[in-house]
């Protein structure tokens, strides 16, 4: 083990040092990560700009994602400062409040866009988001002390632990939330080390599980996957966005249109392009160049989120942190594959670049954990 | 704090995780590869033809609504078309300043003030290419006017549309309904690839129900348009070979009515604007012949669209033009239902062919004063059965109400189809009400309420009380009667034709559980007795009958609405207008083999032989071919 240090438990001011001594001080008190900060700030920066291009220069919207975008990160300097150890003791009782409020949901939930999403105590919010980090945790918790890899039996009781919030988020219904949260349980197992036989023949289920998941569809979402496979079907309706989005990006070429220069965006061809469809914005105005750009950054945060993972030093933080970094990369994926065309269009947005705030408080708790995981490791016995 | 468990082995453990991150990190590169590469494609491959698309010349998709199906009566005749009408359109897109567009537009008469904020809030839909219709249908003299002025209002035009109309106005309005333009509630519940470019849907009757053919599908052309969403010629074969092939659109189909337009205008007529409604249908197949609700109200309006004054006045006229009485107005059934409780008491031995009342003019139940008053004051003296039809007597019927009671009653009225809705094939019936026991107890909180009394069941035998029926079902009833049984659910559609290939599907008829009595007899004892109703010497309604060149079968009704009090002296003077009786026919005709049936209602008619009778007679005649201008 090349970088251990050993120190003390992490104290906010402890009353030997004087305050802010110098910058890396400061970073290493408050539990900061300064690559991983560094990223997301700089990702944080290219977004605004983006937006600010997409929203047809309204620089009220601007202000409005910067102060979300400040909100998002005190939220994660907090969470930076909960022990592991404290999130973990505490993360059944999260998962159960999550829980507790899907089912509020589900019964007393406020109506909007034909969905029952939100819960209104004093701020209307959507407590999918706070499952979002709640089923990593708490599959990694529960595979904390047991055996690994994982045996069937204890699968069978994780496969319980994410089930039950993605059906009842399914049911809401918020099909494209349902999957990300599956998809960050799966990948706790998957890390945990559960054998690729079983994976691949859980896989093979998949087509049958996919007939199913058809006929859980509503008609605009099986819209959306057809338009896929033929957006020319439909160039007014569900074909219209990808077609548009296409567009686009393709018309951005190599170097692209230039900042606030797109037609596509500016002549308002171009759907939702503040929001979900903003990659498509950013591929106009930027080009090829612009958008890899982004990606690599994309890449540094996930790289630099499983380096931690890989560091941690017990199974509760390595689990929850692989978790949470690749599971920003099927944000990247999903939004990127959708805007382009790959993949169905689920209502995923761009991370910390889309104009919204509801999940980018949630994502950079995320990443307040992976800052919390590797500022408080500890030398153990081998 | 547990941090291990002694089972675990943390060299492996972690050895297996770092395995699973490369795994992880070489489908992250995989996935993120399968992104770039889509990147390089559409923007280092495709990138010329993407360009082309967006710069320029762009490619604008315009819808291109489909024609809505026709409707046509039992003879051919257009009852709603699409006729060529200006109408003015606002494109967002080429508007600078909505706000003053519209103010202006206002300023000179060509919309209304009242509308700006729903066109505003039109023009701000995603789509700013789409045009928003502003005003239907312009006048010659509106088209004149703006011609002139189109300088001032770039991307305002006027464009050549087809409306809906409906030549015969307010005839059908309630029967075939009206098309009105799309709102939110439609939005949601249509289908609306179908509906791009189109602007109305059906909003009431066949035009609401039977929608789904009458709309048809859109297609779509690809247009080259230049910044300001002007259509440009192609100048690059390039570019034309980029554009995705276009899709016509598919028509609705066409639909036939079994109405017909004479006796409809023969009907509507009769009733000279009062307030009622006319049934008329073919008891041999179900077919509706004649569906008119009075006073009615001009279908174009809705077509065309008219201002909010316009509307609250129909909304709010006191005699309710926009309510169908034929199939929502639900009414005391008064004695019209007679026949149909003759044949239940003879069916269910509660009374016989001989028995005989003697009629002073009241009824009294044991042991309680009250009066159950005959409409004749003194009396029709001694009656039978088929006296009691002819001349409509109430006693003999109190006197016989209780050995059938209530619950029998309820039986035989719904086997006729009455207190249920007839599910006639346009939607918005109402299904009134037959009262029974258990209707009572389910429909009342109180328990006093909750029970059935004696003298309830002596009113329900002349169709007072709790009793409901809209004029629909009394029209099948009065078929049914004719048919001697035999049932067929009524129907408004009798053919729907495609419209490309001319193929027609017709309407099967559609038998409904018949009234099963069996003993014939009975059957042409009540039906003889409904006879000298029309053409007997002591029939109630023989001054209509009498002398008609084929025989006919009918029984009046006169449903009372305000409650007399004892010993008081009906008094038409008096009552209010509103508060006079309503005046009900059901007929049918010829006696032998019915080939039509009806039923009238007159609201505040105050008499069914008298004001009710002679609506249906010209009816009759008019479909039988002796009608003043009937064209045998």
């Amino acid at each position: 083990m090349a970088k251990m240090r050993l120190r003390e438990p992490q104290r906010l001011f402890s009353p030997g040092t004087p305050p802010l001594r110098d910058f890396s001080g400061i970073v290493r008190r408050f539990n900061i990560d300064g690559p991983l900060l560094s990223g997301l700030l700089l990702i944080c920066v290219f977004g605004l700009f983006v937006l600010y291009s997409a929203s047809g220069e309204d620089s009220h919207l601007i202000v409005n994602q910067a102060i979300r975008l400040s909100v998002a990160l005190v939220a994660m300097l907090i969470v930076a400062q909960l022990p592991p150890d404290f999130l973990r003791r505490w993360t059944p009782w999260g998962y159960a409040a999550g829980l507790l409020l899907l089912l509020l949901v589900l019964t007393k939930g406020d109506v909007g866009q034909g969905a029952r999403r939100w819960l209104d105590v004093g701020i209307r919010f959507q407590p999918s988001e706070a499952l979002k980090l709640a089923v990593p945790m708490m599959t990694a918790w529960y595979l904390h002390d047991r055996h690994i890899p994982p045996k069937i039996g204890h699968l069978a009781m994780i496969t319980l632990l994410i089930a039950v919030p993605t059906y009842m988020i399914a049911k809401q219904p918020d099909l494209g939330t349902a999957l990300l949260i599956a998809a960050s349980g799966v990948i706790v197992i998957i890390l945990a080390g559960m054998s690729f036989k079983l994976l691949f023949g859980l896989g093979a289920l998949t087509v049958p599980g996919a007939l199913v998941l058809w006929n859980f569809m509503q008609d605009y979402q099986k819209q959306r996957v057809l338009t896929l496979f033929d957006p020319d079907s439909d160039p007014l309706g569900a074909g219209y966005n990808i077609i548009q989005s296409k567009i686009a990006i393709g018309s951005g070429g190599l170097f692209g249109k230039g900042w606030t220069n797109g037609s596509q965006a500016h002549l308002e061809f171009l759907p939702e392009r503040h929001t979900d469809f903003i990659f498509a914005v950013l591929g106009e105005e930027f080009g090829l160049f612009g958008v890899l750009g982004l990606l690599v950054l994309y890449m540094f945060v996930i790289g630099r989120g499983l380096y931690i993972a890989v560091q941690a030093h017990d199974t509760y933080s390595r689990l929850l942190a692989g978790s949470i970094s690749l599971t920003f990369l099927v944000y990247v994926f999903v939004n990127t594959a959708m805007v382009t065309g790959l993949v169905p269009v689920v209502g995923v947005p761009l991370p910390l670049v889309s104009y919204g705030g509801t999940s980018m408080v949630t994502l950079m708790m995320g990443f307040g954990i992976l800052m919390s995981i590797h500022s408080h490791r500890k030398l153990l016995p081998h | 704090m547990r941090l291990l468990s002694p089972i675990k082995d943390h060299h492996s453990e972690r050895r297996l995780f770092i395995g699973r991150v490369v795994i992880a990190s070489v489908v992250s590169f995989v996935l993120l590869g399968l992104v770039t590469a889509r990147l390089v494609q559409l923007q280092v491959f495709d990138h010329e033809l993407f360009a082309e698309k967006s710069q320029g010349n762009r490619v604008r998709i315009e819808a291109v609504p489909p024609i809505r199906g026709l409707i046509f009566d039992r003879k051919g005749r257009v009852i709603a078309e699409n006729l060529p009408a200006y109408q003015l359109e606002l494109i967002p897109e080429q508007v600078d300043d909505i706000d003053d567009t519209l103010n202006r537009l206002a300023a000179i008469n060509l919309i209304e003030a009242a509308d700006i904020p729903r066109f505003r809030a039109l023009s701000g839909s995603s789509q700013q290419f789409k045009p928003v219709t502003l005003k239907f249908r312009m006048t010659d003299q509106e088209i004149a006017n703006f011609a002139i002025q189109r300088p001032r209002f770039p991307g305002v035009d006027f464009q050549p549309r087809l409306v809906r109309h409906y030549p015969y106005g307010e005839l059908f309005a309630h029967a075939v309904g009206y098309v009105g333009a799309l709102d939110t509630n439609d939005v949601q519940r249509l289908e609306l690839a179908r509906y791009a470019g189109t602007s109305h849907t059906g909003k009431t009757g066949v035009e609401s129900s039977f929608e789904n053919d009458l709309q048809g599908y859109a297609g779509y052309r690809h247009l080259i348009t230049n910044a300001r969403g002007r259509n440009v010629a192609a100048n690059t074969t390039e570019l034309l070979d980029s554009l995705p092939t276009d899709q016509t659109a598919a028509p609705g189909s066409n639909i036939y009515l079994s109405l017909d337009v004479d006796l409809q205008q023969v009907a509507y007529n009769a009733l000279e604007g009062r307030r009622g409604a006319v049934v008329a249908l073919d008891p041999t197949n179900g077919e509706v012949l004649a569906m008119v609700s009075s006073p009615s109200f001009d279908p174009n309006l809705f077509a065309v669209g008219m201002s909010k004054d316009q509307y609250n006045e129909l909304q709010n006229d006191l005699d309710l033009p926009l309510f169908d009485r034929t199939i929502r107005g639900t009414y005391p059934p008064g004695s019209t239902i007679k026949p149909m409780l003759a044949l239940a008491a003879l069916a269910t031995g509660a009374t016989n062919l001989t028995r005989k009342s003697i009629c002073r003019g009241y009824f009294q139940l044991e042991g309680n004063e009250h009066r159950y008053r005959d409409w004749k004051p003194n009396g029709h003296g001694p009656v039978d059965l088929h006296d009691a039809i002819e001349q409509s007597c109430d006693v003999y019927f109190y006197e016989i109400s209780n050995d059938l009671g209530i619950d029998n009653m309820h039986e035989y009225l719904t086997r006729f189809g009455l207190g249920s809705a007839s599910r006639i094939d346009i939607l918005g019936e109402r299904p009134g009400v037959v009262p029974s026991k258990e209707w009572k107890r389910n429909n009342f909180r109180d328990r006093d309420n909750q029970r059935w009394y004696h003298g309830e069941t002596v009113i329900a035998s002349v169709g007072q009380g709790f009793m409901l029926v809209t004029p629909l079902q009394l029209a099948v009833a009065a078929g049914t009667l004719g048919n001697r049984g035999t049932r067929y659910r009524p129907h408004l559609v009798a053919a729907v034709e495609d419209t490309l290939s001319g193929d027609r599907v017709l309407v099967q008829p559609e038998s409904l559980e018949n009234v099963a009595i069996d003993n014939s007899f009975y059957w042409d004892f009540v039906l003889e007795a409904m006879h000298s109703v029309m053409q007997g010497p002591r029939g109630t309604a023989r001054a209509v009958g009498t002398g008609a060149p084929y025989q006919m079968a009918g029984k009046s009704g006169t449903a009372q609405i305000v409650s007399i009090a004892q010993d008081e002296k009906y008094d038409a003077e008096k009552l209010l207008e509103r508060q006079r009786d309503h005046a009900l026919f059901i007929a049918f005709a010829p006696f032998d083999s019915p080939q039509i049936a009806v039923a009238v209602i007159v609201e505040n008619g105050q008499s069914g032989s008298g004001v009710a009778a002679p609506i249906a007679k010209a009816v009759m005649d008019q479909y039988l071919g002796y009608g003043k201008n009937a064209t045998p």
